[in-house]
């Protein structure tokens, strides 16, 4: 019938709105290993020379590597006890909401979605520099406790639709509730646990208010996005480091994507609907 | 059976803690201080509504507000409709369709205030260059650079990027339509038109209104974008709600008064959700 026919007018649309989606990142590289002079000519076409130096000066100029670091060092940290203390949390409301507190507790996490950010920046600047928490150790604590909200929503979400019986079975073989939890029910949270660690791997990397905010002026403790700024205000014109630059900072979660891709789309689908 | 809680509470517990200390504290700060002329530092007192009454006759505030909800309805529109033509392009049998899923879901994963920097120098370069060669004089200079016009460069790089998350929800709730339901609407003689308003629209009428909602949220949040494109300028005619409160709170030693704005600001935040809801599952249909 109809519907087992290719639908030659939707892929070309597609294809042509793939080109959309697609071209500044074209840009970005063709930039990004170009000379000015280069750039001059033409923006687009394809080089003869590709000028590498723009990406060593450009590791120079923003001290990459030191960046690169605290990036990965506040993602690993943060995916890691993100999935390891959210779904506990969740899992102790989603097996209790028939008490009051857990219910009460779980809207008052969840309720914590419609609070914008700029309403406790101000404070909360102030309190972690009182706190000498004004470095990364601070971010990677914000990040797990700020992803508290979305996070205990999709798990208790998916903890419901977990047959009690399960951890009947083991509590009837004498297991305790940390057992169950660990034993049992982390396993059994695979999907959702790759879901959140995924999302809080894209939050915690892309980041740039929270940085921008906590670390004020402390350079040595700059994350990726936040040397992306600072570079830009301070080299605004020199655009083939600067793309050199954004580029690299890109490059990580790309391949990630790439390796993981199919997975991706199919677990933040799964997250999306809980 | 009956089981203990206390386990279930040491759980929870340090959680509680930690989001009160981290979460709910300083937002409760937040509140205080909109009460005081604190400027961030040395002495305060209590100023009772006077700094909220002074954010409504605040021009550049109302400036900060008229752009953010225009930025942010705009934004919302064009993302939703165009989340779903190309959720459908991608659900309908086409070719190469986990290579274009692929490269549709991947602005979701790059850094937005990045992003920001590259469509910069598409405005203010690339398409003037462009434009300069090809003889369009009206196209030939920087749209951010203009105050009438910088706010659509604004939304062209959040639309560009948000479509993606967007358009993946979409695609989920089309794939939870059955097939049989468009196959009675072929023998009924529907045409494609009336299929998506009588079949499809109305069965992902939930994920039209979780997509809306959380847009608008975002949206109304708006700060890298603008850091990266702008810096709130020409003057301040991009500058976002969010921009203000950091802008105004941390160098412009407005904290109290700047916090006034935030709660403001959050209470707007939570009325639009709100309302959004309400409206939005009013015509939701269950299958």
């Amino acid at each position: 019938m109809n519907s087992k026919r290719i639908n030659w007018t939707s892929t070309i649309l597609l294809i042509l709105g793939a080109i959309f989606v697609l071209f500044p990142l074209y840009l970005t590289i063709m930039v990004a290993v170009k000379s000015p002079e280069q750039i001059a000519q033409s923006i687009l076409a394809i080089p003869s020379t590709f000028h590498f130096e723009n990406f060593t000066k450009a590791i120079k100029m923003t001290h990459f590597f030191n960046a690169f670091k605290n990036s990965a060092i506040i993602t690993v940290f943060v995916v890691i006890f993100t999935v390891l203390t959210n779904s506990m949390v969740a899992y102790a409301i989603a097996r209790n909401m028939h008490k009051r507190f857990f219910r009460l507790l779980y809207y008052y996490f969840v309720s914590a979605m419609f609070v914008p950010f700029p309403i406790i920046m101000l404070p909360i600047v102030k309190e972690t520099s009182r706190w000498g928490l004004d470095n990364l150790l601070g971010l990677i604590f914000l990040y797990i406790v700020y992803g508290l909200a979305f996070n205990v929503f999709v798990y208790v979400g998916y903890i419901k639709s977990i047959p009690r019986e399960l951890e009947e079975a083991a509590i009837v073989d004498g297991a305790n509730v940390w057992t169950v939890f660990w034993r049992v029910i982390f396993p059994l949270l695979k999907p959702m646990n790759a879901t959140v660690g995924i999302l809080t791997c894209l939050w915690a990397w892309n980041d740039f208010m929270l940085p921008l905010v906590i670390l004020s002026g402390n350079q040595e403790q700059a994350t990726l996005p936040l040397v992306q700024f600072i570079f830009q205000s301070q080299f605004s014109t020199d655009y083939n480091l600067a793309f050199a630059s954004y580029l690299m900072a890109l490059v990580p979660m790309i391949v990630v994507y790439v390796f993981a891709q199919k997975w991706i789309i199919g677990n933040v689908t799964r997250g999306a609907i809980k | 059976m009956k089981r203990k809680t206390m386990p279930y509470f040491l759980m929870a517990a340090p959680a509680l803690a930690l989001f009160f200390l981290f979460h709910t504290y300083p937002l409760l700060q937040g509140i205080f201080y909109s009460f005081t002329d604190w400027k961030g530092y040395g002495d305060w007192d209590f100023v009772g509504f006077k700094n909220y009454l002074n954010v409504f006759q605040d021009k550049r505030a109302w400036d900060a507000y008229l752009f953010t909800f225009k930025f942010a309805v705009v934004s919302t529109i064009l993302v939703n409709v165009i989340s779903i033509i190309v959720a459908l392009g991608l659900n309908a049998k086409i070719k190469f369709r986990k290579s274009l899923r692929a490269v549709y879901f991947m602005p979701n994963i790059l850094s937005i205030l990045i992003i920001g920097f590259i469509f910069n120098f598409i405005f203010a370069h690339f398409l003037p260059d462009m434009a300069k060669s090809l003889g369009f004089e009206a196209l030939s200079k920087n749209i951010l650079g203009d105050p009438d016009l910088a706010w659509i460069g604004i939304v062209i790089v959040s639309v560009w990027q948000a479509v993606a998350f967007n358009t993946i929800l979409y695609l989920a709730g089309l794939q939870t339509i059955p097939s049989d339901l468009y196959e009675a609407a072929v023998i009924d003689g529907a045409g494609k038109w009336k299929m998506f308003w009588t079949v499809t629209f109305p069965l992902i009428a939930p994920f039209f209104t979780i997509n809306m909602v959380l847009a608008m949220k975002n949206f109304l949040m708006v700060f890298d974008q603008i850091m990266a494109m702008t810096g709130g300028g020409p003057g301040t005619s991009t500058e976002s709600i969010s921009l203000l409160i950091y802008r105004g709170g941390f160098s412009g030693g407005e904290f109290a008064y700047q916090s006034a704005n935030a709660v403001i600001y959050f209470i707007i935040i939570l009325v639009v959700s709100i309302a959004q809801i309400k409206f939005l599952q009013k015509r939701e249909v269950e299958l």
